[in-house]
């Protein structure tokens, strides 16, 4: 019951499409049909000009680290530690949480390249990750 | 400018502080009454004197309208009632809506308590939703964030743009632990080093146990009234010279910078509203939930640089007797987690010249911030005695 099951995100109206976009390997990102900014995470209006007109716009899923830790007490049981959390900045500007997989603990740095790879959690549920870009 | 309206038109009149750590069986309601009734005393004050009650909420025992039901377990029936959720600016957010309050003539004295059995109190199915509940529930907590690993990332970028290092971070947990060794009334009282803090376990990266905050059990409370009241009541006046807030974001994912803070904003209205700088402070009491905290307050704050914050903290500057004393109680990091009441508290008691042992001679003025979420909500306040006014 407090095991790491309970972490699976449920997607709701706002963020049924980026899930789905996962599902299928595509990282989708809203982008506003006002102001042209994109804008993460997913929401029916714009944050920066309040804007309700979007598209969803398939990205590259690269992006650098931003910064990162390394987790030695998690906060639910299930996951081996330590695991590496991130804040990745993508290539198109915006920033996600994530983990950095496939990584050893002394190469992991902020600017790190790195790219996503879609794990599923679930049978609906394909979590974005990020491994360094080889290379 | 009306920023300049509230500036030392009310005044801290009572302070209350309970015993702290592991305190089984006390309830939220005890912990926030004790404390109350200890202010109002203090104040020279009785319970029907208030007529203003303003809290925040508890972590371990969530009431729905939880000031009302506190007001009702004091037996108090104010005309301004509220309780806000701005986890570790709440407090000091509460003390600027209670001096606009009262200066806009709604009412007259206002209590703010706050109290929470937050080390012996939770259920474990309190304490299992409290930690998934870190990060958006579908954008941050899927991978399992923790609230030391947001603040630990913090001070990863810290060190990357300015070359801050473990060391410097550990000095201010064992500058804390020399000053809570100075107050009966912490938790963690025996001194540590440098070399403690390093060798302490890791919690992320670069966080040890040591650079974060204590579990506590404890209540604290104020009471604040105007300026005129308060030259009449037992205890000299701490007045509210400055107040501001400021709320970049509330996911850490949405801040703009994990190196400033909304702080900066918040300090810079509390500055501009007092008519005072950081060079006129002679004691700061800085929300503490990890070392990294402080060292962007300060930095927002104006006591130094931007980067600086490192060097600053070093060769002890931020103790007695350097330029800046910090957290002359021992702060979260070593006296106790009351979700920064305890730091107004402690400011007041400066201010007033009754902190003991751990008194900064002629203390005249002091800035207290709050820090909430992931570096999210933040409030400073500037306090001064009649001397500075
Ligand atoms: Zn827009």
């Amino acid at each position: 019951m407090d095991g790491v099951d309970q972490l699976i995100p449920v997607p709701d109206t706002d963020t049924q499409t980026y899930w789905e976009g996962c599902k299928r390997s595509e990282l989708l990102i809203q982008r506003c049909l006002s102001c042209e900014k994109l804008y993460f995470y997913p929401r029916m209006l714009c944050p920066h000009c309040m804007g309700r007109k979007y598209e969803w716009v398939k990205v590259s899923g690269r992006g650098v680290v931003y910064s990162y830790t390394l987790i030695r007490r998690p906060p639910v049981s299930g996951l081996e530690v330590p695991y590496i959390l991130a804040i990745v900045e993508l290539e198109e500007g915006v920033r996600m949480m994530s983990n950095i997989i496939d990584c050893k603990e002394d190469e992991i740095d902020i600017g790190m390249k790195v790219e996503v790879i879609f794990q599923p959690v679930s049978d609906e549920i394909y979590l974005p990750k990020f491994r360094p870009v080889k290379g | 400018m009306k920023e300049q309206s509230i500036r030392a038109k009310t005044a801290i009149v009572g302070i209350g502080e309970t015993a702290v750590g592991k305190l089984p069986g006390k309830t939220s309601m005890q912990l926030m009454a004790e404390a109350s009734a200890q202010a109002i005393e203090d104040a020279g004050l009785k319970k029907d004197d208030v007529d203003g009650v303003l809290v925040s909420y508890s972590l371990a025992e969530p009431s729905f309208m939880y000031c009302s039901f506190f007001s009702e377990y004091m037996g108090i029936k104010p005309h301004f009632s509220a309780a806000v959720h701005l986890g570790g600016a709440s407090m000091c957010s509460l003390v600027g809506h209670a001096a606009a309050a009262i200066n806009a003539g709604i009412c007259s004295t206002v209590l703010i308590a706050r109290g929470d059995p937050q080390r012996t109190g939770f259920s474990r199915q309190g304490v299992v939703a409290m930690s998934t509940e870190v990060g958006h529930r579908q954008f941050e907590a899927p991978y399992a964030p923790l609230t030391a690993g947001i603040y630990a990332m913090v001070a990863r970028r810290h060190m990357h743009e300015f070359g801050t290092t473990s060391e410097q971070l550990a000095e201010i947990a064992v500058t804390m632990r020399y000053h809570a060794s100075m107050n009966d009334n912490a938790q963690m009282r025996d001194p540590i080093t440098i070399d403690d803090v390093l060798n302490s376990k890791l919690v992320a990266d670069p966080l040890h146990v040591l650079d974060c905050c204590l579990v506590s059990d404890g209540g604290g409370a104020i009471v604040v009234t105007s300026a005129e009241r308060a030259n009449d009541l037992r205890k000299p006046p701490v007045y509210i010279l400055g107040f501001g807030e400021g709320h970049s974001h509330y996911h850490i994912i949405q801040a703009e910078s994990l190196v400033t803070s909304g702080c900066k904003d918040a300090a810079r209205r509390a500055f501009a509203m007092s008519g005072l700088t950081p060079a006129d402070i002679d004691v700061a009491e800085i929300y503490d939930c990890f070392t990294t905290t402080v060292l962007v307050d300060l930095e927002d704050l104006g006591f130094c640089e931007k980067g600086e914050g490192g060097r600053f903290v070093q060769g002890g500057r931020i103790t007695f007797g350097g330029e800046l004393p910090v957290n002359t109680h021992g702060g979260l990091l070593s006296q106790a987690h009351i979700a920064g009441m305890l730091h107004i508290v402690e400011a007041a008691r400066q201010l007033r010249g009754e902190a003991g042992r751990r008194q900064v001679h002629g203390a005249q003025t002091a800035v207290v911030t709050g820090n909430g979420g992931s570096l999210s909500a933040h409030a400073v306040l500037v306090l001064g005695t009649e001397g500075v006014l």
